[in-house]
């Protein structure tokens, strides 16, 4: 009950009219930011945080924060349109976010994102909001190893679902591992696979990456098949949002699962990126519809939506109660937080309950206005499909150039990000599956790092893993669901055959 | 030979001021004709990354540069990708760099060909303090009660955690072993917020957090901080918890651990531009720290607040870079 006055209290500092007008342009601004590859949230949030202070702290807060859910919203808009993904966690959504565009069904895919989205990180804020002493101190048991056990189910959680031969599968990710590696070592200090050359210092950024694969590589196919995107019958009419609610609400099981991974995800501070490609996992697993996704399943836009914009919003929480960041974003509102005054830490939340509860209250309505605003845009958004290949192809390759080169300011990366466009290219052509590179790109070295801080800490013992109940229960569930198709197929066999040949084939 | 005609410069320049002609001097003194690029060799987040954005927000609310500040992070490499920037951009009056230890340890940890001498020192602008800090929890009161404990114990079985590796945190670690005769298995981490939680979630055993980092959970009783690695104690007597202020924290050399480590926040520029153009920053930096926002971040983040420019500020920088070299090669991290 204190809590809710306390968020009655947050709403009364929110509801001013200059309040509302910073939320308004704070979403529109972070749609745009999402939109353009490679300038991202993060960045968008640093660009803007010194013109911010010489506001009063909470109207700051609420103005950034609000770029950063339109910044999660927008990421969704490109991954669906273009294959193109804004933002990390974005990823994911591509998988049958695209296909689904090029079936004419961007609008309804666009829809499924957009309120996937918002339902994510509605029960993010109502965690927050309730929960938020008490999922704090859970954070606090996450030691080296409990984050080696996260990554590692992010892993397994997706190895193995691909549709192609398991050996390729292997292979792109083996690369995606090669590649993550290059640049500063953090256990050693010392530079690993650079050659000496002063371009790999900072080794491959992922957004660089994927950009280059998804963004580029789909526009050279693209050129290939005939230079028109798939999918400009789309229909344009915003009757598309309600049709697709009525859809929605179908997967239910899907949202409420994947908001919880995402919540969880965002609070250990595990990040939004791991969230959406272990929600895509295990939604693939869980649904009766698992052989179709990355076909066009409008579940497999809702898995990990729901997942990542409930982490995105979720790890604002370890921000404010404990001083570390759930995400790069997150990391740049802390540096704010202390350039206006305010020590993030378990105080914050009784020395200035001003602040906290206005940013709670600026999460809800800052949801609801993003959603209201995202959402009678997806007939314009849509109809961007219509615009003839040979203007908007140039257009895209411009916003990727940019995006590339806006990740560290280095003309080197344009051609890095070619680079990848033509690998993502022979990796279509020849049916490599791109995503396990991703996720090794993305989430190797953090990997590699949280295994090698729990060696250190247990003098090379491998019991680290297994040394409490919550690492040894991520442990032992990781390595259920690496072989849950074994399993299954076992299952089914003792049950008595027939069935089992059809679930081993898939 | 340089030097002598640098310092033969200022001369000429201070006695040109000082005559009474500021207002001629000031109208042909260098500007800045375009915007300044502020290179943060670190990520995002960050202390250095703090502190630059917070300048960008006072110079810009303050008017106190008629081009804007552009602050762009060049973290890669330990920061090596930041200052080879600035080395390679040789003559730009445009761009400016934010140090932290990574200036003398990246290069001599990695052997990526840069040095302070490359650069332009132009000042500094505080010094970041470390704490020794201990779980609230454990029964450690002093830093003498926490390292006898540790040398009691087998060797490597007490956790220090750290940022990164072979930097800052770690080499006072191991000057921590050397002067307490003690061995500890260090952990390195991305970042000093992380450390801190760690530390309260026990799954380290003590940090050399800086006191920003640390200073949430001291307030709220989850961390202890046992002595500060400075010469002096912290001048700030405002009370952080009911019975303490950062001025009741001794400092090591009292507790009996014989050393001291500070963190430079400095700014350099590239090499070859003239004494005029690093003039303009050094006035301009003055007249940052003059202000109320300055003030109170120094006070929030407890730092030591010397403030050195010209040939005073070469000699520190020079010394710090003796001084890293020297602990460097004691603990093996040299590069070559």
């Amino acid at each position: 009950m204190e809590d809710l006055s306390a968020l009655l209290h947050g709403f009364g500092v929110v509801l001013t009219p200059y309040n509302l007008i910073l939320i308004f342009v704070g979403i529109i601004l972070g749609v745009i930011i999402g939109v353009l590859p490679g300038l991202g949230g993060a960045n968008g949030v640093a660009i803007l945080l010194p013109l911010t202070f010489t506001m009063p702290p909470a109207s700051a807060i609420i103005m950034l924060s609000c770029i950063y859910w339109g910044a999660l919203f927008g990421g969704a808009i490109t991954s669906i349109l273009f294959n193109i993904p804004g933002e990390p966690w974005s990823v994911a959504t591509t998988f049958d976010g695209h296909p689904m565009a090029q079936q004419g069904r961007a609008g309804e895919a666009l829809t499924a994102a957009f309120t996937s989205s918002f339902f994510g990180a509605f029960v993010a804020v109502i965690v927050i909001t309730f929960l938020a002493p008490l999922v704090a101190k859970f954070a606090l048991r996450f030691g080296p190893a409990e984050f080696f056990a996260v990554q590692f189910l992010a892993f397994c959680s997706f190895i193995g679902i691909g549709r192609g031969a398991a050996a390729k599968t292997l292979a792109a990710m083996m690369i995606g591992f090669a590649l993550a590696a290059v640049g500063l070592d953090t256990v050693t200090g010392r530079l690993r696979l650079t050659f000496g050359s002063m371009e790999l210092l900072r080794g491959f950024n992922f957004l660089i990456a994927v950009i280059g694969l998804f963004g580029i590589g789909e526009i050279l196919i693209t050129i290939e098949e005939g230079l028109a995107f798939k999918g400009r019958t789309a229909a344009l009419n915003i009757k598309i949002v309600l049709q697709t609610w009525k859809d929605l609400t179908r997967y239910w099981a899907t949202s409420i699962r994947s908001a919880v991974i995402g919540c969880w995800m965002g609070i250990s501070p595990a990040g939004a990126t791991p969230a959406s490609f272990m929600s895509y996992g295990i939604a693939k697993r869980m649904s009766k519809r698992g052989a179709r996704f990355g076909t066009g399943e409008i579940e497999g836009v809702v898995a990990p939506e729901t997942a990542a914009h409930a982490a995105g919003t979720a790890a604002l929480l370890p921000m404010l109660t404990l001083g570390i960041p759930g995400s790069p974003t997150a990391a740049v509102l802390l540096g704010g937080l202390l350039v206006w005054g305010l020590q993030p830490g378990p105080l914050l939340f009784v020395e200035q309950k001003d602040f906290v509860w206005g940013l709670i209250a600026s999460m809800y309505i800052g949801n609801i206005a993003g959603l209201i605003i995202v959402l009678t845009c997806v007939p314009w958004f849509a109809a961007i499909l219509r615009i003839p290949f040979s203007i908007i192809a140039p257009v895209i390759l411009v916003i990727c150039a940019v995006g590339a080169y806006t990740v560290n300011n280095a003309v080197i990366d344009i051609w890095v990000m070619m680079g990848f466009g033509v690998v993502g290219y022979v990796f279509r052509k020849l049916d490599y599956q791109l995503a396990p590179l991703v996720l090794a790109l993305v989430l190797g070295d953090q990997a590699e790092e949280s295994f090698r801080q729990a060696m250190l800490g247990s003098q090379g013992s491998l019991s680290a893993f297994w040394a409490n109940g919550l690492v040894g229960t991520i442990m032992t569930l990781s390595v259920i669901v690496l072989f849950w198709p074994a399993i299954s197929a076992l299952g089914a066999k003792l049950r008595g055959g027939g069935t089992a040949d059809r679930i081993a084939g898939d | 030979m340089r030097n002598l005609e640098r310092r033969a410069l200022i001369l000429v320049a201070t006695a040109a001021a000082s005559v009474g002609m500021a207002a001629e001097v000031n109208a042909q003194a260098w500007k800045p004709t375009k915007a300044v690029e502020f290179i943060i060799p670190a990520g995002t987040g960050g202390g250095a990354d703090q502190m630059a954005r917070l300048i960008q927000g006072i110079v810009a609310k303050n008017n106190l540069m008629a081009q804007p500040m552009v602050p762009v992070n060049k973290a890669g490499g330990a920061g090596a990708e930041g200052f080879l920037d600035v080395k390679q951009d040789r003559g730009n009056p445009h761009k400016i760099v934010i140090t932290l230890s990574n200036l003398f340890t990246t290069p001599l940890a990695t052997g990526v060909p840069f040095n302070w001498k490359d650069l332009t020192p132009v000042a500094m602008l505080a010094l970041d303090q470390f704490v020794l800090w201990v779980n609230a929890e454990t029964p450690y009161q002093t830093a003498r009660q926490y390292l006898d404990a540790v040398k009691a114990a087998p060797a490597n079985q007490f956790k220090m955690g750290g940022t990164g590796s072979k930097q800052e945190d770690q080499i006072i670690t191991v000057a921590i072993e050397k002067a307490a005769g003690v061995k500890f298995t260090y952990i390195p981490y991305a970042g000093g917020g992380a450390v801190a939680t760690q530390l309260v979630g026990k799954h380290v055993d003590s940090s050399v957090n800086n006191p920003i980092e640390a200073v949430a959970h001291w307030k709220s009783g989850a961390l202890r901080p046992l002595c500060v690695f400075d010469a002096q104690r912290i001048p700030y007597k405002e009370k952080i918890t009911a019975t303490q202020s950062w001025n009741d924290i001794p400092t090591c050399k009292e507790a009996g651990v014989n050393m001291d480590y500070v963190m430079l926040r400095g700014i350099f520029m590239s090499p070859g531009v003239t004494n005029e153009q690093s003039a303009f920053y050094v006035q301009l930096f003055q007249k940052v720290r003059e202000t109320a926002d300055w003030k109170s971040f120094m006070e929030t983040g407890a730092y030591n607040t010397t403030f050195m420019s010209g040939s005073d500020y070469r000699k520190w920088v020079e010394d710090a870079e003796k001084m890293h070299r020297d602990l460097m090669k004691d603990a093996g991290f040299l590069a070559n």
